[in-house]
């Protein structure tokens, strides 16, 4: 299976300790920088209600969802309490020239 | 030929919850008014700083009412004292359990924990059933059919709204699901709602829930006394109207069935003593439109988008001014309701945008 990686976004379009939506293919992701300016991708919907993560707030390793609070560690994926309770699939993530890349 | 109006079906399992999934009005898009992302950050800027402030302010002057009731205890005095005690347990915990079910009041996650179960075993709210309902009452607040928390249904029932001021009837139902859970099942409108792997947190609370009331209904007994029964239990009741009248303001008399917050929560102007028992819920367009939003940060979220939504209403008063007559009138004619007038400056209204109406048959 041949691996594609997809020119995502420039690393600055997001910022430190927050969350960037970015569409592809008819699907949604989102993508992740923390305070150590290390990138994750996770993808883009709450699995509780499809709400977009990109509208929530990043704390430490947790995205929240912007609706009903459900809770992921973007990197990991792991849902982390209700009313989150399956986990959201993570994607590999490398910066190159200043540029995010999604392994999808 | 006329067209019979029928009445609606506001449970969770009947012939409007199809329709309104059918309409696509379950798990819908709602209009969100415009707030630059960065803006949004700081307002969703969690600290624990207020909500502990607030919190040692709350269970203080809980204590301290408590105890000045139990030192006049057989006085008149005790009147006062109990009147603060109720309502600090009865009224001031609505707004705790629901700010802290949404996890926003304070930075530490315990802390949100431990206020949301101190405050829902005060308000006779089981805490998983109830986090799972307002979890679908954000997801389709006042759609009817599917939220499980309209406070006045249409056509409204008044005479179940006056037994509230003291939670009689809010009482009675919740302390029915208790027996219910406590052995061992939901009931069907609940189980459209709470997962199965979520369901024996229910169970396992309701009887935590029946052995505190069981050890305070002995207490009293070998006490010879109702006063235990004025620190945990009764405060529930006789200390509840202003849960009743602050919850009415959210959304009775307005629209259903309507993607758009604006068009079916009020936002009133409260003064500060209401604000703090209240947390701040006064905001209730703000609060539904952006859910993380600490209670501290509202007013300054009300600033951001007050120029896209309706006026808010002045006062309390202002706002039972509309909320009584409508009750009444919709008591005759199920189908009134005040309709919100957006500002000519509010940008086109996307509410309803994909939603086919399908009536329930």
């Amino acid at each position: 299976m041949s691996v594609a990686w997809v020119d995502a976004c420039a690393a600055d379009d997001v910022d430190e300790e927050d969350v960037l939506r970015f569409d592809h293919g008819g699907r949604t992701f989102a993508i992740y920088r923390n305070e150590d300016d290390e990138y994750f991708a996770t993808d883009g919907l709450c699995t509780h209600e499809k709400v977009h993560l990109a509208d929530g707030l990043v704390l430490g390793d947790i995205i929240e969802c912007p609706k009903h609070n459900g809770r992921f560690n973007y990197k990991t994926g792991v849902a982390k309490g209700a009313p989150a309770c399956v986990n959201l699939k993570t994607y590999p993530v490398k910066v190159e020239g200043g540029r995010v890349l999604l392994q999808i | 030929m006329p067209v019979e109006i029928t009445k609606r079906d506001y449970s969770l399992v009947g012939l409007d919850t199809a329709a309104a999934i059918a309409s696509g009005l379950s798990a819908a898009q709602w209009y969100a008014c415009p707030i630059p992302r960065k803006n949004l950050k700081e307002l969703m800027k969690r600290s624990d700083g207020p909500a502990i402030r607030d919190t040692a302010i709350w269970l203080s002057a809980l204590v301290t009412s408590g105890v000045l009731g139990y030192l006049t205890w057989g006085t008149w005095w005790a009147v006062p004292c109990f009147i603060v005690y109720g309502v600090l347990y009865g009224s001031a915990s609505d707004s705790r359990w629901h700010e802290c079910g949404h996890g926003t009041p304070f930075k530490t996650r315990w802390m949100n924990d431990a206020v949301y179960h101190i405050a829902s075993f005060m308000l006779l709210h089981e805490p998983t059933v109830w986090r799972w309902s307002h979890t679908r009452h954000h997801t389709d607040t006042i759609i009817v059919g599917r939220d499980p928390e309209i406070a006045a249904p249409r056509p409204p029932d008044i005479p179940g709204i006056l037994l509230d001021i003291f939670t009689l009837k809010r009482g009675a139902k919740a302390f029915r699901n208790i027996i219910i859970h406590a052995v061992g099942r939901l009931t069907a409108e609940e189980e459209t709602f709470i997962p199965e792997m979520e369901r024996w947190k229910v169970f396992l609370v309701a009887r935590i829930y029946v052995a505190i009331y069981a050890a305070v209904i002995a207490a009293c007994f070998l006490t010879r006394s109702i006063l235990p029964a004025m620190y945990i239990g009764l405060p529930s009741f006789y200390g509840g109207f202003f849960t009743l009248f602050f919850g009415l303001t959210q959304h009775a008399g307005l629209s259903e069935d309507v993607l758009d917050h604006r068009l079916n929560s009020r936002t009133v102007m409260m003064n500060p003593i209401f604000r703090f028992i209240y947390w701040n819920m006064n905001y209730h367009v703000e609060h539904h439109m952006f859910p993380m939003v600490p209670y501290h940060a509202l007013p300054k979220l009300h600033a951001a988008i007050k120029a896209d939504c309706p006026p808010p209403y002045p006062s309390c008063w202002a706002a039972y001014r509309e909320i009584i007559p409508t009750l009444l009138r919709q008591v005759k004619d199920p189908t009134y309701y005040v309709v919100r007038t957006l500002p000519s400056s509010a940008k086109a209204v996307p509410y309803n945008h994909e939603t086919r109406f399908v009536t329930a048959s």
